[in-house]
């Protein structure tokens, strides 16, 4: 076994160029491969690839995909985000738990299936969903539950799980998924008909300041949800000194509810690399990566087709469309279950074959990103525009959308709606417009922009989405009269707990807190000076916090603390004699009464 | 870079060149502004965030944020020294902090910094967290109850001694110093010589045989609030 | 007008705290001028006999009897001050509290280096208080209005919180007087 392991690893090291910035290339497949990570395997990478082997353990015990303990054959993911559970995941889950006889967290006892919860994989608007392995499996229900495991007990192998195909690529024969694009309205620059090439060539007739020029006269911005001028971003990367430079394209769509660039990468994903090539001769690299989040490796297979296709074609490798000296091609960089790794520089750490820790800034990636070259780091949907103003130029983009917001906006629709769904809507769109469109005119609450955006109540359905009022990365999340706002924003702390790298303490130990003190709200012990602790502790952490993720992370308690106050009054009650209502004596004297055999006098009821 | 570059902390006017940090041109004005995971003999981590303060009206950490022209910086005012307080109360409860028997106390960095802010205990509830103590290694005893995650003695090991003895492992709460081994600190080739033996401002990493030596009274911090030896520059 | 009162009681503690608040030596004289004391190992008395403006708590609770105390202490006193690292924070006693509490009874009883106990008997007398599943800070088990570090708090940092306690005064200790240790 050992020498197999050795062996093996050697492969797969000599594979990667024994490159250690290659790190997470070879302890993705070292997983795959075996199972797991072992610490003799550790030390046999750290060897290859000359590092420490705490350097390689470090980085395992980072990303959730990983695992220094033997996991089974078959992992069943199951997503537990708070839309599945609107969804009714609980019933699936305990129909998963009794069908493998394990609890989440375990592994079979004939080491072959292992069960676990995971956060959002992408599929909120087919909830519930589940990766198994690298399948999706949308739409689950208790009895599709018995199915899938009596299916998977014969073989132990989910890509021959028999299901239904979705639409579009989904149903191409290198995806042969279930999840359906769940595209429910299309509009002018995404997805409507475009002329493939036209922008890159459009692009390569003009000097790299020019398209930089056009893509800031359509005053294009960031569609992770920043809103940074892209134009600038370009120029910046552009006017930087490196002797290498690189652009990168943040396909780590992980906030919960964001689930549209899963659809641009199924359907779009030609547009995607066209602009990324565009970005590249703009910035003046030679390279390219896209960084995409282990949930959508299901797409890997047609990702790469594509990118051959386009070497092919000539649009990626040397001399593209004839343009003599201008090389650029793209390489796929798969993530392993991090959500910190959307933000910009912690994608880079781990592009780089790093702990996907952000990195300080200054410098910004545009002068030191990746490997110290200037870099751009740009979302799938920005690329995509890129594409299309270079196709229709800069007047034609601007004249959708608003003033400081023009283009159109794509919306990935969850919860509690009739129609959940990707929507390609014009910037500047009303809420109350948003929720008649997709059929829950009487929410009680919206999510706008994720658990790091804002939870608003009626009151603000007339404000619009753009950046100037309400910025989205994409996810707009539906809560109809029956939800908890408290609850919800209790289980959207949860993910920033599970989910924060730990870097730095406000946002390591302050999340902590923020969620023990809604616990303790939710169990009816708290007491009206919790609220003002919550505001106090949130502010305090959105203050201090090194990087994007704290400085957001405790917005489901703000943002619900001031729109939905009542749902926490009316839990909270002042204590009268001055004890603690969260001490519970008789769990505390439950160990002693059991081993002292007898039952506490002094405390009897 | 000698770039002259002027601008204020407190309303203070500073003169410094450009390339320089925020803490770095305070500390040479006499200003202090409150830091822990800041070693001054290793690169910037920013990661404690005690050394936040509000650059034009932003917060920034004063140790990897440079100074720039005209830049208005806030240090000592009510609501950062709140953070820095709420900050400093969360490092104490996350781990096990029990000063009246640990050797670095009076000489620690975290409990003269509680001290400088007039903590008298921490406002949020204890986690009580299970932590390892590793007494293996024949000089040098870990103590992880007492680790505040600033990351010096992983720097230090790297990029001066060259060992790469720690590295951080797991993450979020669950994130914590491992050792380049199997399990044990024996098994690296960590020396009480090396600069990671020396850098620990709590007494996370301690060397055998040397604790106590200093009388109460006498230590770092007894008499003196952390922070005087930069405000002592002052004119 | 009667002079306030004043309750304590060690709780988990070592009794440290206590000797240093006898530790303000002569000054002491001075303190039976302002208050009276009731509840106290210091004066004996077992029971609260009325109404206390101050108690000060030594130790935390790591058993079912140091819980009553303390609640009783929350019932007499307006103003409860946890006195000393114990009280807290659960200190020393506290480092059990990742152990769960039958095998810290084993150890200490059955299994420890230093046991001799070849009946293997555990001490289990009706009149012996349970203990607690882990050692609770004095805050956890009721609202505790002022903290006072150090184990123990030195004399003069006692004084001081009295003095200004006594006389509606912020409670304000110089940075010598607040110690950890």
């Amino acid at each position: 076994m050992s020498e197999n392991l050795q062996s093996e690893i050697k492969a797969i090291c000599q594979g990667s160029g024994n490159d250690r910035t290659k790190m997470m290339d070879i302890v993705r497949a070292v997983q795959e491969k075996f199972g797991q990570v072992s610490s003799e395997a550790m030390d046999i990478i750290a060897k290859f690839v000359n590092c420490h082997r705490v350097e390689v353990e470090g980085i395992v015990s980072f990303y959730t995909f990983l695992s220094k303990n033997p996991k089974g054959k078959v992992i069943i993911r199951l997503c537990n985000d708070v839309v599945d559970k609107m969804a009714g995941v609980g019933a699936v889950a305990d129909a998963f738990k009794k069908e493998l006889s394990i609890d989440f967290g375990q592994t079979t006892t004939d080491g072959k299936i292992t069960l676990e919860y995971t956060p959002c994989i992408g599929m909120c608007d087919q909830a519930p969903a589940a990766l198994i392995n690298d399948e999706v499996i949308t739409y689950l229900s208790t009895d599709k539950v018995k199915e899938i495991v009596a299916d998977i007990k014969k073989h132990y192998d989910p890509s021959k799980l028999k299901h239904r195909l979705g639409d579009g690529n989904n149903a191409d024969e290198l995806v042969h998924s279930c999840v359906h694009n769940g595209l429910r309205k299309k509009g002018p620059v995404i997805f409507a008909d475009y002329k493939s090439k036209a922008g890159l060539k459009n692009a390569l007739a003009v000097s790299p300041v020019e398209i930089i020029n056009v893509v800031k006269a359509a005053r294009l911005r960031g569609r992770g949800g920043a809103g940074f001028p892209t134009g600038m971003k370009w120029q910046f990367t552009r006017a930087a000194v490196g002797e290498k430079k690189f652009i990168l394209c943040n396909a780590d769509e992980g906030e919960p509810g964001t689930f549209k660039d899963r659809v641009i990468l199924t359907e779009r994903a030609d547009m995607l690399f066209e602009g990324m090539a565009i970005g590249g001769y703009a910035i003046g690299a030679q390279a390219g990566i896209l960084y995409l989040r282990g949930e959508y490796a299901y797409l890997i297979k047609l990702l790469e087709k594509i990118l051959k296709d386009r070497r092919y074609k000539n649009l990626l490798g040397k001399d593209i469309l004839g343009k003599k000296g201008f090389n650029f091609d793209i390489t796929i960089q798969m993530g392993a279950g991090a959500y910190i790794c959307g933000e910009e520089t912690a994608l880079i750490s781990s592009c780089e074959g790093l702990r996907g820790d952000p990195k300080t800034r200054p410098p910004f990636p545009v002068q030191k990103g990746y490997l110290g070259y200037p870099t751009a780091v740009n979302n799938v949907e920005t690329l995509c525009c890129a594409t299309r103003i270079l196709e229709m130029g800069a007047a034609w983009f601007a004249e959708t959308g608003s003033k400081g917001s023009p283009g159109t906006k794509l919306l990935s629709v969850s919860g509690d709606c009739k129609q959940p769904g990707v929507y390609e809507l014009p910037f500047g769109i009303k809420v109350k417009d948003l929720l008649k469109e997709v059929g829950a005119e009487d929410a009680q609450a919206v999510l706008v922009g994720g658990p790091s955006g804002q939870i608003i109540g009626p009151n603000d359905y007339n404000r619009t989405i753009c950046y100037d009022d309400l910025a989205t990365g994409g996810a707009v999340i539906v809560f109809g009269s029956e939800r908890d706002m408290v609850e919800i924003a209790t289980e959207y702390m949860e993910f920033f707990v599970e989910e924060n790298c730990g870097y730095c303490t406000p946002c390591r130990v302050g999340n902590v807190l923020l969620k023990k003190h809604l616990d303790k709200i939710l169990a009816g012990k708290g007491e009206p000076q919790d609220l003002d602790a919550l505001q106090e502790l949130g502010e305090s952490i959105k203050t201090t916090s090194r990087c994007g993720l704290g400085q957001t992370s405790p917005n489901p308690v703000l943002t619900t603390l001031k729109n939905f106050r009542q749902s926490y009054e009316k839990k909270v009650k002042k204590s009268p004699d001055g004890m603690q209502p969260t001490f519970d004596i008789r769990k505390a004297l439950a160990d002693a009464e059991k081993i002292a055999n007898r039952q506490s006098v002094m405390f009897t009821k | 870079m000698s770039e002259q570059i002027t601008f204020t902390i407190d309303g203070v006017e500073i003169k410094d060149k450009a390339g320089q940090t925020i803490m770095q041109a305070a500390d040479e004005a006499g200003i202090y502004i409150p830091r822990l995971c800041r070693h001054p003999d290793l690169p910037p981590r920013g990661s404690c965030r005690v050394c936040t303060v509000f650059v034009n009206g932003k917060p920034q950490a004063a140790c990897t944020q440079p100074i720039a022209e005209g830049m208005t910086v806030e240090n000592d005012t009510p609501e950062l020294k709140e953070s820095r307080r709420n900050i400093i109360d969360m490092l104490f409860i996350e781990g096990n902090h029990f000063c009246m028997f640990c050797e670095k106390s009076g000489n620690c960095e975290l409990q003269a910094l509680a001290y400088r802010l007039g903590i008298l205990s921490p406002k949020y509830p204890y986690f009580f967290p299970k932590k390892d103590v590793d007494s293996t290694h024949p000089d040098i005893f870990l103590d992880l109850n007492r680790c505040i995650l600033c990351g010096r003695c992983v720097e230090a090991s790297r990029d001066v001694d060259h060992k790469g003895v720690f590295e951080f492992v797991g993450r979020g709460i669950e994130k914590k110093i491992a050792v380049n081994a199997e399990a044990d600190l024996k098994d690296t080739d960590f020396a009480a010589t090396d600069k990671a033996a020396d850098v620990c401002p709590v007494g996370a990493i301690n060397k055998k045989r040397t604790a106590f030596s200093t009388p109460i009274g006498k230590r770092l911090y007894d008499t003196k609030p952390i922070g005087s030896e930069i405000e002592e520059r002052k004119k | 007008m009667s002079k306030p009162k004043i309750a304590t009681t060690s709780l988990a503690g070592c009794f440290g705290c206590h000797m240093s608040l006898l530790d303000i030596d002569e000054r002491i004289l001075k303190l039976i001028e302002l208050v009276d004391f009731d509840k106290s190992p210091i004066d004996d008395i077992k029971e609260f006999t009325g109404r206390c403006a101050i108690g000060l708590i030594e130790g935390g609770c790591a058993n079912e009897d140091n819980v009553h105390v303390l609640q009783e202490f929350r019932k007499h006193c307006d103003i409860l001050v946890a006195v000393g690292d114990c009280a807290i924070m659960g200190d020393i006693p506290a480092m059990r509290n990742n152990i769960p509490l039958k095998e810290c009874l084993e150890e200490a009883y059955l299994n420890g280096p230093s046991i001799h106990n070849p009946e293997k008997v555990m001490p289990n007398d009706k009149e012996l208080p349970l203990c607690l599943d882990r050692v609770y800070p004095c805050h956890e088990v009721v609202k505790i209005d002022y903290s006072l570090p150090g184990c123990p708090p030195g004399a003069d940092t006692i004084w001081q919180a009295l003095v200004a306690l006594l006389n509606n005064k912020p409670l304000e200790l110089p940075y010598e007087l607040i110690k950890y240790d």
